[in-house]
């Protein structure tokens, strides 16, 4: 008991004397003594944080291997030079760098970038989300091919590829459009980096991650297995900015380095199903034009339900956001301001901040949600329109060939080729 | 679209990828554009300001590495010397020895040595610290504070979000610059920024 009173008294002591016995060394509680024994004060080491130059190096490793990776993709067509790139890759980014910084969590850094009036984007995360982009709008995703440590891990343990029916593909296909919408939606609002927080590979580069972490990352590999890159292909959300750079490029890469003489040899060779077959227009031409006029006409519709149910789920979303849970904590259980345990409550009830100030906080941010919701339903509204759209339009198409959006440039089918360089 | 209409087609094909092309272009030069605004040429690190830490414990639970990248160090300058010293003995201990029954820190990761009458040096063993704070709260309940949390930056990954940055009740978290990368009680005072004279072994 008198234990207690101690600690009552010396806190209370604290609090009254924590302005002054900080604010200069002199005004200290027990001040310094004056030894006669000439003994030295030890100094408070600080080690340094890694060198700035080789964090430029690193921005610097990745255009080299970019320029490598595509070089090797369209002059030299060497799937055996990508991949090795991609062990590079994996092993520098990887295992020695750690996995960060990545390009697809800087997606995150340029979003707080914007948002944020008192974040400043270091120079080489905007460095490492922009050189993968330009490149793809120029070459197509030679970064996805030999650039990414993430989709080399999973590259080299796809080793008996099963080809996932198309409507399965199309469908998985639009996580990463939620994904994205979803990592900026809690980024735009301070509350997480969920990307980074839900990367499944970080761990294994580190040897060391939480339990259930590890458990997603070795999934992940198993499943790699027998669907090929799944992370790359349905989750990932750089992938969707590169997908759009990639289908609007330049000059991206041929499965066929002459004119294609059919053989057909290629059609198996991708485990991404990124290659598109010839078509010939089925059905009457008046029917299909009607039907793509009808999914022109739907678009809106699709926008609203997607912004309507985003907005919807504005309050699960928000209470991912640490003010909002705190807020709805002591707004719901009241009596969880007495409970010790929760350190939470316990820290913000010794803050002094009122209570009617955090709900006033979280309200804000539970508002920003609110319109994010709708911006983030929109979003996918468009997605699934146009996807839809992309499904009834028809393009003749004659030769095999990569599907811009989703093909990787991992260079495989490029070996089954049978035609050789004019 | 009929045969004979065919490269016309191609021409408009390739006239609406460039398009794109370009609009594409544009817009990355617009995100760039913004982002250059408010860049900098420095890196970032992670750092704990020591007057916003509430001792809470989370630190040495919630950090990707194990044990923990964040450590307890001493602020010498602050230090007391004291022999009754809250942060390295327990509340109401049997002696004022280093027996491991009296001291506070669950891995013995504070070493006392005794200096001249009546006092004494203590010193962090970084190997052995696990960044729990308990010392921290102790020191600074009871005595100056001289003891405190940091991101120590030859073991933090700097990971793009701190996993402890995240859970931290008090938001004592935030991005410094690299080439300031502490806050140490003495040279970083409350509501300052940091001076980084300790900086030096």
């Amino acid at each position: 008991m008198s234990q207690l009173k101690r600690y009552f008294l010396l806190i209370s002591v604290m609090l009254f004397g924590a302005i002054q016995s900080f604010a200069a060394d002199a005004k200290q509680r027990f001040p310094k003594p004056e030894f006669d024994s000439g003994y030295v004060q030890p100094f408070t080491t600080a080690p340094s944080p890694r060198f700035l130059l080789l964090q430029y190096f690193d921005v610097l490793v990745l255009l080299g291997v970019l320029s490598l990776v595509t070089w090797f993709v369209l002059k030299k067509r060497s799937r055996k030079g990508v991949f090795w790139t991609s062990v590079f890759s994996l092993l520098y980014f990887g295992f020695y760098r750690e996995g960060c910084i990545c390009s697809i969590g800087s997606i995150q850094n340029v979003v707080l970038g914007i948002f944020d009036p008192t974040y400043a984007i270091p120079l080489t995360a905007l460095l490492f989300f922009l050189l993968p982009l330009i490149f793809t709008l120029f070459f197509g995703r030679t970064f996805c091919a030999g650039a990414c440590p993430l989709g080399a891990i999973q590259d080299i343990v796809a080793i008996r590829p099963i080809e996932l029916p198309k409507w399965i593909q199309k469908v998985l296909g639009l996580i990463p459009y939620l994904y994205l919408g979803l990592a900026v939606l809690y980024v735009a609002t301070k509350s997480e980096f969920i990307i980074c927080r839900y990367d499944p590979f970080v761990g294994l580069f580190r040897f060391d991650a939480p339990y259930n972490m590890l458990i997603l990352g070795i999934l992940f590999l198993a499943i790699g297995v027998f669907v090929a890159r799944p992370y790359c292909r349905f989750f990932c959300p750089y992938g969707v900015l590169l997908g759009w750079m990639s289908k609007f490029s330049s000059h991206h890469m041929t499965i066929t380095p002459a004119a294609c003489i059919q053989c057909k040899l290629c059609s198996n060779s991708c485990p991404f199903g990124a290659i598109d077959e010839p078509v010939v227009e089925t059905g009457k031409r008046r029917s299909n034009v009607n039907r793509l006029m009808t999914y022109f006409v739907l678009l809106p519709l699709w926008i609203g339900i997607g912004g309507f149910a985003g907005s919807m789920m504005h309050v699960p979303l928000s209470r991912f956001n640490q003010t909002v849970y705190l807020a709805e904590q002591i707004v719901e259980h009241p009596e969880v301001k007495n409970d010790p345990k929760n350190i939470d409550v316990r820290t913000f009830m010794s803050s002094g901040k009122s209570t009617e100030q955090l709900i006033q906080e979280a309200d804000a941010i539970r508002r920003q949600f609110y319109w994010g919701g709708w911006i983030l339903g929109g979003f996918m509204g468009v997605v699934i329109g146009t996807s839809l759209i992309g499904l009834s339009t028809f393009r003749k198409r004659e030769d095999w060939e990569p599907n811009k959006t989703n093909c990787l440039s991992c260079a495989r089918c490029m070996d089954y080729c049978p035609v050789k360089k004019e | 679209m009929s045969d004979k209409k065919e490269p016309k087609s191609i021409e408009r094909r390739r006239f609406i990828r460039s398009g794109m092309q370009m609009a594409l272009a544009v817009s990355l030069g617009g995100i760039a554009g913004v982002s250059l605004l408010k860049s900098t040429s420095k890196e970032l690190v992670w750092q704990i300001d020591p007057f916003k830490c509430v001792q809470c414990g989370r630190c040495a639970n919630e950090c990707v590495m194990t044990p923990s990248a964040v450590k307890c160090v001493h602020a010498f300058d602050l230090c007391g010397y004291c022999d009754l010293c809250g942060g390295f003995l327990k509340p109401d201990p049997n002696a004022r020895t280093t027996a491991a029954e009296n001291q506070l820190c669950p891995t013995a990761a504070i070493k006392r040595r005794y200096i001249e009458e009546p006092y004494f040096e203590y010193i962090i063993e970084e190997d052995l610290c696990i960044g729990c704070a308990k010392c921290v709260a102790g020191c600074t309940s009871f005595g100056n504070g001289s003891l405190h949390l940091q991101v120590r930056h030859d073991r933090c990954k700097n990971c793009n979000e701190c996993a402890i940055a995240r859970v931290c009740p008090a938001d004592a978290f935030q991005r410094v610059p690299a080439d300031t990368p502490y806050l140490i009680k003495g040279g970083f005072t409350k509501g300052g920024s940091s001076k980084d004279q300790l900086k030096k072994g």
